[in-house]
């Protein structure tokens, strides 16, 4: 279970341009849920996430990971139990080493970086069934750098790495934003996938309405540093796209636009 | 003619060993590190006190490259965890060290021409006629140069050495990797700053002596290198960058000998230096910076 506890977070304290984000806020992750976040541009989604993994600093308030107050670990020790795909497709993969080395790079998360060998031979196997699942063609072309795939190969690489390895959690910002449709589509489908084989703890970002809808068992819509909506299990069944679109013009409407 | 070419290939093969340095840095981390301007004669200080005192001379080598990753764990250190610019804290160390430097010699220059070295008497010897002391020399530096080379291509295949590449080819990956990045960063500035020590003690052996002066201009050096390097192969991918960067150490003496031979005096070196260095960089167009942020 995770908690944010009362986390209260200011963009450049102490200075004019000073703004609060967020101010007590509250939320609560069960294990197994697959949280969808939707909300408007600015409303404090990705600074979710991040405050999560502890890429930015927070004012006040606690996070709490099974009972272990997690507020001041670095970034990098909580990210030893999170798996997490960004928006931008070349933020999960090394664009100048090969398919072979990302996997293998991946692979070897949570065990100590020393001089054994970079890649376990006995382990390609497991990585080229693997890559099979994306339907890419990506296991014949385990030489090739990364860097040379498309947006969208890079993308399905990222999530298959992030789930290599045991995770407690997995974070998706936007990860289907910059593919194109059908791509959207497969990569969307197989962490639905992923998600459900593995029994992983989601949150995932959308602006796409429709797969928050349909994925997931948790609906959350955020809106100036709240969660306005927040709609688990049966009550997230019934929710539909027109429902959200309808919130979300009456918010606009309250915004005075 | 032939004595003028094995001069530029031993020089050339010793200043690529801190060129293997300047590779980890530049090229594998990013991150452009002023401190081997110091580290350099580091080693040539710690050689010479060492050889005067009677220490063996292979042994020297290896304190010298410890003693120069010591120094760029430092660099590393200042960089990491006290939150310095990456050239503010190769500065920083460049310029203590030329105290620290001066301390471990004594003074400016300390020669030790009658000692031991590791080009005086070795294994070689007695392969070679006599009187082939500079082909000796020359065998025994492409030995040392091999021997480091694979030496850095067999960790760059390690884990350790995957995560050093991640770390200058996407910084974001290894954090979600769960690992801390500044540590990777501390290593491979001890790594390429020992390397450039251990060319110093090899420069310094080389000669018989140490200057205080030897380490200016190594940087510059060792960047060109690098850059030429990388650009004359780019389009062979059979020739790894380790071998690339020694060959352009080679190529970059090859053309300063050669702008000294055509007029200049041994007192424009530093300028012909910084000269060509600035050519290379306007005819390869290098660009620098790569920026990866949080989206
Ligand atoms: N580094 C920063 N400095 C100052 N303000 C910031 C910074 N990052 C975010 N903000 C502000 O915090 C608010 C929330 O930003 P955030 O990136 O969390 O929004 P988001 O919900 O992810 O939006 P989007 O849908 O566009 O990705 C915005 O108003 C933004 O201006
Ligand atoms: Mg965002």
């Amino acid at each position: 279970m995770l908690e944010l506890n009362q986390i209260s977070k200011y963009y450049n304290p102490g200075t004019i341009n000073e703004t609060c984000l967020f101010n007590h806020f509250n939320l609560t992750i069960q294990d197994g849920e697959f949280v969808s976040v939707v909300g408007s541009n600015g409303s404090g989604k990705t600074s979710m996430l991040n405050i999560i993994c502890g890429s930015i600093p927070i004012e006040q308030g606690q996070i709490i990971l099974d009972e272990k107050n997690i507020t001041n670990l670095k970034e990098y020790k909580r990210q030893q139990i999170i798996g997490r795909v960004y928006q931008n497709p070349s933020m999960g993969t090394c664009p100048n080493m090969t398919i072979l080395e990302n996997m293998s790079i991946a692979d070897n998360k949570g065990k100590p970086f020393n001089l054994m060998p970079g890649t376990n031979k006995k382990r390609i196997d497991f990585y080229k069934e693997n890559l099979k699942k994306l339907n890419l063609g990506l296991e014949d072309k385990l030489e090739v750098k990364v860097g040379s795939l498309s947006g969208g190969q890079r993308q399905a690489m990222a999530l298959l790495m992030s789930t290599l390895t045991p995770i407690r959690f997995l974070i998706l910002d936007e990860h289907t934003a910059a593919l194109d449709p059908k791509t959207a589509e497969i990569i969307m489908e197989l962490t639905d996938k992923i998600v459900s084989e593995k029994k992983l703890t989601t949150i995932m970002v959308t602006h796409n309405l429709r797969y928050a809808v349909e994925y997931g068992n948790r609906l959350i819509m955020m809106h100036q540093g709240e969660a306005i909506v927040d709609k688990a299990r049966s009550e997230k069944a019934n929710i539909k796209v027109e429902d959200i679109l309808d919130r979300f013009n009456q918010i606009s409407i309250e915004c005075g636009n | 003619m032939l004595n003028i070419l094995n001069s530029i290939l031993v020089e050339g093969l010793i200043y690529a060993i801190m060129v293997l340095g300047v590779y980890i840095t530049y090229k594998i981390l990013d991150f452009p590190d002023l401190s081997v301007d110091g580290t350099f004669p580091l080693g040539a200080a710690i050689t010479a006190i060492l050889i005067i005192n009677d220490v063996n001379p292979y042994l020297t080598l290896l304190v010298s490259f410890l003693i120069g990753a010591f120094a760029g764990m430092i660099t590393g250190i200042i960089h990491v965890k006290l939150k310095v610019r990456d050239l503010l804290a190769g500065i920083i160390m460049m310029t203590a060290l030329y105290t620290v430097n001066l301390r471990i010699a004594g003074k400016a220059n300390v020669a030790f021409f009658s000692k031991d070295t590791i080009f005086t008497k070795n294994f070689l010897t007695s392969f070679f006629a006599e009187g082939s002391e500079k082909v000796i020399r020359l065998v025994l530096i492409i030995i040392i140069i091999l021997l480091l080379k694979l030496m850095l291509d067999a960790y760059l295949r390690t884990r350790s050495g995957y995560l050093l590449r991640a770390v200058g080819d996407n910084k974001t990956l290894v954090t979600t990797l769960g690992k801390d990045m500044g540590f990777v960063k501390i290593v491979g500035l001890s790594l390429a700053n020992g390397l450039a020590a251990l060319a110093g003690s090899v420069y310094a052996q080389k000669q018989g002596f140490f200057d205080i002066t030897m380490g200016t201009g190594m940087v510059v050096i060792g960047l060109a290198s690098v850059i030429i390097g990388i650009n004359v192969f780019q389009s062979f991918h059979f020739v790894k960058a380790t071998t690339a960067v020694i060959i352009g150490s080679i190529l970059y003496k090859g053309c300063v000998a050669l702008a000294i031979g055509i007029g200049l005096g041994a007192n424009d070196l530093k300028l012909v230096t910084a000269v060509l260095f600035l050519v290379i960089l306007v005819f390869t167009q290098e660009k620098r910076r790569k920026v990866n942020k949080n989206a």
